[in-house]
């Protein structure tokens, strides 16, 4: 079963250095990194000590809050330091990792023949809870809470992310078994929308309905699709999962391994030779960064597409979220008369002497200047052309940097992750830090109504 | 680049003292920032808001230089030095003695406006530590595009003081304003020095000092810059044809008179997607409506050709659009984002209204046949009623898709 949804509002942002389809072998690292601030709102307890030896999927830390869920290591090898921060906050678990993995064995299961409570048991027991994300709050999943639907997004439409139709060839094994586990964690349906014109593993797999999107960016957010599907009212919970995180745990259930690689794009304006990698969660990006050759020295390296990445050092690591790490050149120049000259090598949705819709397939090397200062919010009307959630998105945006719970509630915050506001943030003539303004108030929402 | 690595040295001295804003504005007008993203969107769209202010700037020069040609025209013609010229385009109206009676008189004006409003900004962003936001770019322009041209330089610097600190700065600055600053100082100025903001004779260069000296006893033959609705008002009959009020050969506040470059700064606007469509047309429906309106209670025979509004209501309803100021308003007024709507629905109903109360004031309003600013300053204050009930509309669905579910 199929249904359409077209997305018009929104903005296809080119850039150039989109990976090339060819995949290679990302070097082997020597450390790999888990940083806990990647899972947000959670309190990592260390499960382990330094010196340890570890097998992929044993467990590093888990849950203050709720211990069942787990969290292990991508690699086997050593535990070498517990970074901590200000407060004795674990920024950073560093893991030697071994030539050759070694993995915990969780046992051969059979999907087909195990019952919800099962399902979540080895979920949680094996890491795999982690990959699990819930809205409202966008944070990992509460295991005590059914939800009504779960959603996943197996179309790419943010600038240079990973290709899923690229990235999950060969995979419907892996998907198949994964997809049947989640459509027993939930009494409604596991949604999963595919690109109108795309060959997606997804659509040959049961146990799963197919929405056939088109359209501009932010088609691809898993967030619009829960909007167009089914939004998310007060008292009701959803989850999404990646689909490469899906490979992960039906790997898990076919093979009893914990076996956290991943296919990753290589991509943007700085790199000489942008293309797909494999490497696992925690890898040093800069094994494959200078594998594909850097263009210049000024670089932004980002865990994540460009819209809503995370910003990394060159010998940062992989996210344990990412499937794309772009790399893009800083932008932190003065340019004369910036502000008034005709514009012919950005792009804006306007046309104030700025000229990007003359050329609408060319492709952009942006860079990370911020094109002006902060502002208060000034302009109207603009946040509505990129937005296709039925949602007023900056009286939204007000109302959470005022604080106001209610009215939070009221124009649908249980429905909004950060990332929906990327493209509002992208066009913002006032530069208001938009995805950063959503997390505060979620987090707010958290603490207060939880 | 010595400049640029200089400024930056600069740049650094000043962060963190109480100059660093004012030094700040002058270093960002030469030169982008190189300020760039943290995390959220590591890439950013090309417009900021000086581009966005910029833009209406742009729009505003064609009246500007029009209005100081008309100025020194208008200055000349009722002195009876000149002949009424043929047309917009022909060579007896843009001449060099009428710009340069234009300039000497409109550019104090430009000086004035933007000298005074950007000292207080200025003062603003130091004392409360922010950087000086381009609110001001905007107003500074409209300003001497709205008053009449003999208005004292000394005025028009105390009502722009009176302007950006009541209208904007008390607020919290640009972005926070409830009230359009421009509009402010015009209503300051209206209310405060009336009888330099109407009558027969503040449109017209040298009318004012002219009735003075016939006053004193010199023989001079009185001049009148009497303005089309000013005949309308009292019934009078119009001295000029329908083409000369679109080109905008008429006396007037200084950048209003032209309604064929208030149409293409209009269209310029509307395609850079900086000012609203939506509160531009909507605004002329109104305008519109209100006139039908009018001209059904003339057809219907309830006023007689004596009744004191029988002027203006009979004024064919087109012909309200190319008369007065509704068109300017429309274009340059009614679509500041700050004090407008919010929301796309809000728009058009704000639009809406401010085209139907402009008119209604200007046919009622018995000392002063105007009421575009009125009207707009009216509606800036309703604006987030308008948008309040709209996005209710918004959260009921919200709250209706809950109660299906439930039931």
């Amino acid at each position: 079963m199929s249904k359409d949804i077209k997305i018009k509002k929104g903005l296809n942002i080119r850039l150039k250095g989109e990976a090339s389809k060819t995949l290679s072998n990302a070097p082997r690292s020597k450390t790999y990194v888990i940083r806990p601030s990647e899972f947000h709102l959670i309190t990592p307890k260390l499960d382990v000590k330094e010196g340890a030896k570890l097998q992929a999927g044993d467990v590093l830390f888990y849950s203050k809050i709720n211990e069942a869920i787990k969290f292990v290591s991508p690699v086997s090898g050593t535990l070498l330091t517990i970074k901590r921060g200000a407060k004795r906050i674990i920024t950073e678990i560093i893991i030697e990792a071994d030539q050759l993995d070694t993995y915990r064995d969780n046992g051969v299961l059979n999907v087909n023949s195990m019952n919800s409570d099962e399902i979540k048991n080895h979920l949680l027991a094996t890491g795999c809870w982690a990959f699990i994300k819930q809205r409202p709050y966008d944070v990992i999943a509460n295991p005590d809470v059914k939800p009504k639907a779960i959603f996943i997004s197996a179309l790419t439409t943010a600038p240079l992310s990973a290709d899923y139709d690229f990235t999950l060839l060969g995979k419907e094994k892996e998907l198949q078994a994964a997809v049947t586990a989640f459509s027993k964690l939930t009494d409604g349906k596991v949604n999963v929308s595919v690109g109108e014109n795309s060959k997606s593993v997804f659509e040959g797999l049961n146990d799963i309905t197919v929405h056939k999107m088109s359209g501009v960016h932010p088609a691809g957010n898993v967030g619009t699709l829960i909007n167009k599907v089914d939004p998310v009212n007060k008292g009701e919970v959803v989850w999404t999962v990646t689909p490469q995180d899906l490979v992960i745990i039906g790997t898990l259930f076919l093979t009893g391994k914990f076996n956290a690689k991943r296919v990753i794009a290589l991509s943007g304006s700085s790199l000489k030779n942008p293309k797909y990698y494999t490497a696992k969660i925690g890898a040093e990006v800069s094994t494959f960064i200078y594998d594909s050759g850097l263009n210049e020295e000024n670089v932004r390296v980002i865990n994540g597409n460009v819209l809503s990445g995370e910003k990394i050092a060159l010998k940062g690591h992989l996210g344990y979220y990412s499937d794309t790490v772009t790399v893009i050149p800083e932008g932190d120049d003065y340019e004369f008369f910036g502000w008034n000259k005709p514009v012919f090598d950005k792009i804006s949705t306007s046309r104030a002497l700025t000229f990007s819709w003359l050329q609408p397939n060319k492709e952009y090397s942006l860079n990370t200047n911020t094109n002006g200062e902060y502002r208060a919010f000034v302009i109207t009307g603009s946040y509505e052309e990129v937005f296709p959630l039925d949602i007023y998105p900056m009286q939204i945006l007000k109302a959470c940097k005022y604080e106001d719970l209610d009215e939070m509630e009221a124009l649908g915050m249980y429905e909004v992750a950060p990332e929906d506001f990327a493209l509002t943030e992208f066009v913002c003539v006032s530069k208001q830090p938009h995805q950063e303004i959503i997390r505060k108030g979620l987090d707010l929402m958290y603490k207060e109504i939880g | 680049m010595g400049l640029k690595s200089n400024l930056h040295s600069l740049k650094e001295k000043f962060k963190g003292t109480k100059m660093a804003p004012a030094f700040n504005a002058l270093h960002t007008f030469l030169y982008l920032p190189n300020e760039t993203t943290h995390n959220g969107t590591h890439i950013k769209a090309a417009d900021d808001l000086k581009r966005t202010m910029n833009t209406v700037i742009i729009a505003l020069l064609p009246c500007l230089i029009y209005g100081m040609f008309n100025a020194g025209y208008q200055h000349y013609l009722a002195l009876g030095e000149i002949e009424a010229t043929s047309g917009f385009f022909a060579a007896t109206f843009w001449t060099w003695d009428n710009l340069i009676v234009g300039m000497w008189q409109v550019l104090p004006l430009v000086i004035v406006s933007y000298g005074v409003g950007l000292t207080v900004e200025f003062l603003f962003a130091v004392i409360k530590g922010h950087e000086v936001e381009e609110g001001y770019l905007v107003t500074g322009m409209l300003v001497p595009l709205i008053v009449p041209i003999d208005i004292p330089l000394w005025m028009l610097a105390i009502a722009v003081i009176f302007g950006v600190v009541i209208g904007k700065e008390i607020f919290g600055g640009t972005g926070m304003n409830i009230l359009n600053p421009a509009l402010t100082i015009r209503a300051f100025l209206f209310f405060s020095y009336p009888t330099w903001m109407s009558g027969d004779k503040v449109w017209v260069h040298g009318a004012v000092e002219r009735d003075q000296m016939i006053a004193a006893g010199q023989g001079l033959d009185a001049i009148s810059g009497e303005t089309i609705l000013g005949a309308y008002a009292q019934n009078n009959s119009i001295a000029y044809d329908y083409w000369d009020m679109f080109w905008g050969l008429i006396p007037g506040s200084v950048g209003e008179t032209s309604k064929f470059l208030i149409i293409i700064g209009a269209l310029f606007l509307i395609f850079t997607k900086v000012g609203s469509w939506r509160i531009i047309i909507s605004t002329l429906i109104g305008a519109l409506t209100m006139g039908l309106i009018f001209n059904g209670v003339v057809d219907a025979g309830w006023i007689g050709d004596s009744n004191k509004f029988y002027g203006l209501m009979n004024v064919p309803f087109w012909q309200h659009l190319i008369i007065g100021s509704i068109l300017f308003g429309a274009v340059y007024m009614a679509t500041d984002p700050v004090t407008a709507s919010q929301t796309n629905k809000g728009k058009w109903i704000y639009g809406f209204l401010i085209g139907l109360i402009s008119i209604m004031i200007r046919v009622f309003n018995p000392a002063y046949p105007e009421g575009v600013f009125l009207a707009i300053l009216l509606m800036n204050v309703f604006a987030p009623t308008i948008d309040h009930y709209v996005i209710q509309g918004n959260v009921k669905r919200r709250m209706n898709r809950l109660k299906v579910k439930t039931n």
